[in-house]
């Protein structure tokens, strides 16, 4: 073994008590940093499929209507204006169905939906109230939206007037799969439909409005025959959402919006809570790294005769330096794996104890092969920084001092 | 004649930067190869100080030391500790061994550390030693098990790990009882007579002193007097 890894071992070994004391502190750092990122990155993840589960990622909408003057103003001649906002109606996408095509070439693109969405009443006896109708191609749909897994009842049939609805409206209509329903546009047309399924996203909003019919069928009810109203897509990574939209917008000309615009409120609580957690790993590391730091000086101190032996006896400087750096990086090492390994048993202990009583847990916990690389890295990395005041300081002790007075 | 192994030329130290502290106070003196001398004097005389510079632990004010036909006053420190490593052995007044390890290990430390990565050869040439100060059957023993004379035994084996041509001895039996301090003695003048090696050893003990070729006194910083004695 080489030297300096012989005696930086034989040296931890030796000061069995230090040694334990110094790994349980880094231990127990590292187990806070692998327990919080488990936890605020789970609670992260579910937050997001949540908000995405029942939302596409990036939406393409028909350009709003601007109002259009009458008379231009020249350099001869000034005009007085009055300008009123346009009343927006619903609008198909000018040759959607290119459109789509062309974005569906964007890179990261996984899905696209095109689809006919717009406001309407459902009626049943006396109740009668507010739906969105959401007109779509089911194969396309189903790739942006799984609802096959999210049925509550009955399936995903929207053929021949077959429609299915959110759980929450299903319950305030008082229906349920096969009773028949009247929905009525914006645009004045009505038609009787037949429930197929119900479905429940989660999202309460949804839930209480979502009606889901054909796009034909939806066309017909708007008056859009042939047309669609917004195309939506699925990307492969959803946090550069917004960079696909841009590329979209780019190619197309028509506004694409990200899931992260619409969500900007939900973006900026989770970069909040990331920074918290940033904020205390810091402090965290720094404690570990003062811990590390403060246990190899006091070692140097007691050890300085030693290496004055060291010196003495031939051992150049940067062996010296090796062995209190080594010790450094081991104590990192050591102590995040075992530091992990508790992490990630707080962290399934946390997510068992706070379970559901159905037994999915409420606080699902995330643990990837990353974050336990990057949190022993980090633990290495900051053993290695600890230690460098020590070994320098080691490494230029005055061989003859040391001997006389360490 | 053949160049001597050592030359201290006018050598100088002084401690201290208001006031200045004169250990040595321009000190010559010349070691030929295969020479066992004594270097005694009263306590703060300068022994110790000069033993560090000679040893190449220190560095002098001014004034020269030469070493084995090499001038090293122009030397950066890791020439020094390369040089060192390579031609001196030191035995300290309290053996100075590392507790965390075994004899055999601290006699293979020297060599060890400057290559870096031990060999066959290495450990075994520390076993070897260890067999010629009689303690082949402690070489796993950890140091502090050993008594003070074996500690002393196994500093004396350290030192001459690497064959220096040089052993600098700092009061090697002031620690010892009597029949300790022989046994420890006549091991090095073994070395000594056996392999030629040079020792230059500060003692307070009038009989260890009486024992060796040479007697070098010093007094306030200067040699005193200079007797060569016969073998």
């Amino acid at each position: 073994m080489p030297f300096q890894w012989f005696v930086a071992l034989r040296y931890l070994r030796d000061a069995k008590g230090q040694t334990a004391l110094i790994l349980s502190a880094v231990s127990v750092g590292v187990s806070v940093v692998v327990f919080l990122s488990a936890l605020i990155n789970g609670l992260q993840s579910s937050l997001i499929e949540s908000t995405l589960g029942s939302q596409p990622h990036v939406t393409v909408r028909a350009p709003r209507e601007a109002p259009r003057p009458l008379v231009e103003p020249t350099p001869e001649r000034a005009v007085a204006r009055l300008i009123q906002p346009a009343s927006q109606r619903l609008r198909s996408i000018d040759q959607w169905a290119t459109v789509m095509a062309d974005a569906e070439r964007v890179a990261g693109v996984t899905a696209a939906s095109a689809t006919v969405t717009g406001s309407g009443v459902a009626t049943r006896a006396d109740a009668r109230l507010p739906i969105v109708i959401r007109g779509v191609d089911p194969d396309r749909f189903l790739a942006i939206i799984d609802l096959r897994s999210k049925m509550v009842q009955g399936g995903v049939d929207l053929s021949g007037g077959r429609v299915v609805i959110g759980s929450t409206l299903a319950t305030d209509l008082g229906v349920g799969v096969g009773d028949k329903l009247r929905i009525a546009s914006t645009e004045g047309v009505e038609d009787l439909v037949t429930i197929a399924g119900i479905f429940e996203l989660g999202n309460d909003a949804v839930d209480k409005t979502w009606v889901m019919t054909s796009l034909r069928h939806a066309q017909s009810l708007f008056g859009l025959p042939g047309g669609a109203t917004t195309i939506e897509f699925t990307v492969a990574d959803v946090f550069a959402a917004d960079v696909v939209a841009g590329e979209i917008n780019a190619r197309t000309g028509f506004t694409a919006e990200s899931w992260m615009m619409l969500n900007a409120e939900l973006l900026s609580g989770l970069s909040a809570q990331s920074s918290s957690k940033t904020m205390i790993q810091f402090f965290v590391v720094v404690t570990v790294a003062l811990g590390i730091a403060s246990v190899l000086i006091v070692s140097v101190v007691q050890k300085s005769r030693e290496i004055g032996i060291l010196r003495a006896v031939g051992t150049p400087p940067r062996r010296i330096l090796a062995v209190f750096l080594i010790q450094g990086g081991v104590l990192g090492l050591v102590g995040s794996v075992v530091g992990s390994a508790l992490g990630v048993a707080f962290a399934k202990l946390f997510e068992t104890m706070t379970s559901n009583p159905d037994g999915l847990p409420r606080f699902p916990v995330q643990i990837d092969i990353t974050l336990l690389a990057s949190s022993t890295v980090l633990a290495i990395s900051v053993g290695l920084i600890a230690a460098v005041l020590p070994a320098l300081r080691a490494a230029r002790l005055d061989p003859a001092t040391a001997i006389r007075s360490g | 004649m053949a160049d001597p192994l050592l030359s201290v030329v006018q050598v100088v130290r002084e401690y201290g930067d208001r006031v200045r502290t004169r250990a040595l106070a321009g000190v010559d003196l010349v070691l030929d190869r295969g020479e066992f001398a004594a270097l005694i004097g009263p306590s703060g005389s300068g022994k110790s100080t000069l033993l560090n510079i000679v040893g190449l632990l220190d560095r002098p004010t001014s004034g020269r030391v030469i070493l084995d036909g090499t001038d090293t006053s122009g030397l950066d420190e890791r020439a020094l500790t390369a040089l060192r490593a390579r031609t001196i052995g030191f035995v300290f007044q309290f053996h100075h061994l590392l507790p965390a390890f075994t004899a055999v290990e601290n006699v293979m430390l020297p060599a060890w550390a400057d290559e870096g990565v031990p060999s066959r050869a290495m450990r075994d040439k520390a076993l070897e030693l260890l067999d010629a100060v009689g303690l082949s059957d402690r070489a796993s023993y950890r140091t502090n098990a050993l008594s003070g004379g074996q500690q002393q035994r196994v500093a004396i084996a350290r030192a001459l790990a690497r064959g220096p041509q040089l052993v600098l001895a700092d009061e090697p039996t002031g620690n010892l009882d009597t029949a300790s301090s022989d046994e420890v003695f006549d091991l090095m003048r073994n070395f000594n007579r056996q392999f030629g090696t040079t020792f230059l050893v500060v003692t307070h003990d009038p009989r260890i002193a009486d024992r060796c070729t040479r007697i070098v006194e010093m007094v306030d910083g200067r040699v005193r007097s200079d007797q060569i004695r016969s073998s």
